[in-house]
């Protein structure tokens, strides 16, 4: 196998929105490459619809300690507050640098940022929605990637595209660089550096039904994994309560915060029987509840009576293709129905983790539970736990943690880089890879362990007892299937033996991500006996804050998840009930 | 119901020249061409290649021809087509493998245009202000996700490939109408080039096939004449 050999001082990992702006910050001041499994225009960042909050104020009153409140009390007060503080008061400045940079945002008549509703989000600590949503139409992802791009174009930054890193090299706790297969040729590529940022978004592949692209399958986070670092709150997964019925393709929150309205099969505005005072703008853990609560009692609509309408009927023409031009398109093209004129059937949609790599406010990687760091390691993005969501994310609150929390890593990586020496790679860096690739390469096919049959009962499984609600009867099937599937998939074979563009080779390794994603959140959500947040358990349906005011910390022992826990920070705002 | 797929196949590492490869697949006429390529790769033939990404048409990954017409793979189903459904790589762009063709020439253009916002004023501490208007006039070309569906379809870009294309200059569009921007006059020098917009012979083969719905053509004959009046 051919080996390429590099020396840079920082590799980012991931050209998502965390990445690219952890990449502006770094570039200038050291030796930088970024590399991407993807292209960068391609990234997941780009699907992001609604908006970004920050307490910019222009359409009404509004105060950043207003968003930490709302973010606080959305996280099931799971967050780190201090955390939270930092997210919500760097969000103005945020907002405005991206406008700065290009970021066309769309506008109010004075020519400032326009501002929308968005789930979760109020004025005065819970008193009436905010219009505290920068957005750009219903593509603000898809701007805010482009824009981050073209300042990257702009600076010169190098990109490694279609790269895919598949090990991290730490000697003694602290980073040596990565190795990276080279898609279009099979080649290996060793990268040395000291400061290396793990941008790698999601993992919403571990279900069926999911908003997330194909690509989202915790590359970074099963990196760290399989090395020893922990993964935290890996349990709380958030369910975004309006995916196309079946297909899981996001439909904005943004929809509601224009007026949309959810209706069961009578045509019932549900929501205002779960959430009086802000109905349809609640958190997304409570909408997607109250979804897969009606759909139960039998109030779904449809043949299967499976699912629920967002009724967008009364908006208006206007208003719906000035808004909410993209998902109108969406549904117009995979659903063949008219928006303006129907209800749009929804079901609640994997979407978003709120666990992954343990990181400090700086994106420094933590090693364990009790705060100790890898030198040189930084995360950011989805792929990240700050914990700046808790058990929660509310809508545009991920928008706003890439741009952040990457800015933040990347002016750690300027730190660690100025403060440090290079220190050289070994040749035999790419042995650990080289051979289980070649090990791949080698095993006969048999259609029996092909990586797609047990995927695909992966996210089956995952689908069925491990989504909205949860119990101790459904997590334990849900250990024993994956315990069988982990045994399949030490047998994984692939019938493709080509070294341009083998995409199966890397599903396969793919899949093994996937396979440590699933198996920490079933043992972390079987261990939390509580429901907070996104983590519903049927049979412990209230908050423990007493046992349970805690991160889980879930690590790597042989084949099974071993358990840790660290206190939540807490801040000025006093755990109470979560009522909307 | 079976659906008949042709594929153009090609392997560097085997064939000289692509070859059509034949296959049967039952699919549900709501499913999208995507999931059919899917159902070959992960079921029958795991050695067909192409990108894909989010699946539903905003990542860019998966253009290819589908019965003659430049599409998004993720962005049309079954039904939408006739059968047997006709897949080749997009034109223009050196072949790969199988659907995947060499993007890098592609984005060197896009490159070329300076496809990012230039305003040496200092900023201040809060956003610049713009007003609907002014934001409306570029709203179409700040769509674009780069997919390469447009110039790919584009007769002048088959026989020049120095030919900037038209995503290149729908990016400059982007640009050469915000009013933010100062840096018009570079862009449109580059658009003047003989090998910018002026090559574009209105053929609107780009509009059709734009997934995003640009109207591309016209975008670039706003470009053309911003060039015209800055002389």
């Amino acid at each position: 196998m051919k080996i390429v050999k590099h020396s840079f001082d920082g590799i980012i990992v991931g050209a998502g929105g965390a990445g690219l702006r952890a990449a502006i910050e770094a570039a200038p001041t050291m030796k930088l490459a970024v590399i991407t499994k993807l292209y960068p225009t391609r990234s997941h960042t780009g699907a992001a619809q609604g908006g970004m909050s920050a307490a910019l104020a222009n359409v009404e009153e509004d105060n950043w300690n207003w968003h930490a409140f709302d973010t606080v009390k959305g996280s099931d007060y799971l967050a780190d507050q201090p955390a939270v503080d930092i997210l919500c008061k760097e969000a103005i400045d945020a907002v405005v640098e991206l406008e700065h940079w290009g970021l066309p945002f769309s506008r109010l008549e004075s020519g400032k940022i326009a501002q929308r509703r968005f789930g979760g989000h109020t004025v005065k600590e819970g008193a009436a929605p905010a219009f505290r949503a920068c957005y750009a139409a219903d593509r603000t992802g898809h701007m805010i990637l482009q824009t981050l791009y073209q300042k990257c174009v702009s600076m010169g930054v190098e990109f490694f595209d279609e790269f895919q890193v598949l090990d991290i090299k730490i000697e003694d706790g602290v980073c040596k660089g990565v190795v990276a297969y080279e898609i279009a040729t099979g080649d290996l590529h060793v990268f040395e550096a000291r400061a290396v940022t793990f941008a790698t978004g999601g993992f919403g592949k571990i279900f069926k039904v999911s908003s997330n692209a194909h690509s989202l399958t915790g590359d970074g986070p099963g990196m760290l994994y399989q090395k020893g670092i922990p993964l935290e709150d890996m349990e709380f997964y958030q369910f975004h309560p309006t995916g196309i019925y079946r297909l899981g393709i996001l439909l904005s929150e943004a929809a509601r915060g224009e007026g949309g309205i959810l209706r069961n099969k009578d045509g019932e505005r549900f929501m205002e029987r779960y959430a009086p005072s802000i109905k349809d703008l609640a958190p997304r853990d409570m909408v997607s509840r109250a979804i897969a609560t009606e759909i139960s009692a039998g109030n779904g609509a449809g043949p299967n009576n499976d699912y629920v309408y967002l009724d967008l009927t009364h908006l208006g023409e206007e208003a719906i293709m000035k808004k909410l031009p993209d998902i109108t398109d969406f549904v117009r093209t995979y659903v063949k129905i008219e928006p303006i004129n129907e209800p749009i059937p929804v079901q609640p949609t994997a979407h978003y983790a709120m666990g992954g790599i343990p990181t400090d406010v700086n994106g420094r990687v933590l090693s364990d539970h009790k705060g100790g760091i890898i030198e040189g390691v930084y995360a950011a993005g989805e792929a990240a736990c700050v914990s700046v969501h808790g058990a929660n994310r509310l809508g545009t609150n991920s928008l706003l943690d890439i741009v952040v929390f990457g800015k933040r890593a990347g002016q750690s990586m300027v730190d660690y880089v100025s403060s440090t020496k290079a220190s050289p790679l070994n040749d035999s860096a790419a042995d650990d890879l080289s051979n289980k690739i070649t090990g791949l390469m080698e095993k006969e096919h048999t259609t029996e362990f092909s990586v797609a049959k047990i995927r695909s009962e992966l996210q089956d499984s995952m689908e069925e007892n491990a989504k909205i609600f949860r119990s101790k009867e459904t997590l334990e099937t849900q250990t024993e299937i994956l315990a069988n599937l982990r045994d399949r998939y030490q047998n994984v074979t692939i019938s493709d033996k080509s070294k341009v563009f083998n995409s199966e080779l890397l599903e396969a390794i793919e899949l093994d991500y996937l396979l440590d994603m699933a198996d920490t959140t079933v043992a972390s959500a079987l261990a939390r006996k509580e429901s907070r947040g996104a983590h519903s358990r049927e049979d412990f349906p209230d908050r423990d804050d007493k046992t349970f005011m805690k991160h889980s910390f879930a690590f790597k022992d042989g084949n099974s998840v071993k358990l840790e826990y660290k206190d939540v920070e807490l801040g000025k705002y006093e755990p109470m009930e979560r009522k909307y | 119901m079976d659906i008949d797929l042709k594929i153009l196949r090609y392997d560097p590492e085997n064939d000289k020249k692509g070859r059509w490869e034949y296959y049967k697949v039952d699919a549900e006429p709501e499913e999208r061409i995507l999931d059919l390529l899917h159902k070959i790769k992960w079921f029958e033939d795991g050695s067909l290649s192409f990108r894909k990404s989010c699946a539903h048409g905003v990542c860019g990954s998966d253009a290819m021809v589908i019965n003659g017409e430049n599409m998004l793979a993720c962005q049309v189903l079954v039904k939408e087509v006739s059968n047997p459904i006709k897949i080749e790589p997009i034109r223009g762009l050196p072949v790969v493998k199988d659907l995947i063709v060499d993007m890098e020439p592609f984005f060197d253009s896009y490159k070329k245009v300076m496809p990012f916002l230039i305003n040496n004023d200092e900023p201040g501490d809060r956003e610049r202000l713009q007003s609907p208007e002014d934001r409306d006039k570029f709203e179409d070309t700040t769509k674009c996700i780069l997919c390469a569906a447009c110039t790919t379809s584009c007769p002048v870009f088959w026989t020049a490939e120095s030919y900037i294309g038209p995503a290149a200059i729908v990016n400059a569009h982007r640009f050469v109408m915000d009013s933010r921007d100062q840096g018009s006059k570079q862009r449109l020098e580059i658009m003047k080039d003989v090998n910018g917009a002026f090559r574009c012979r209105t053929a609107f083969n780009c509009t059709s096939a734009c997934p995003r719905g640009i109207q591309v053509t016209k975008a670039i004959e706003d470009v053309k004449r911003e060039t015209l009046l800055n002389n």
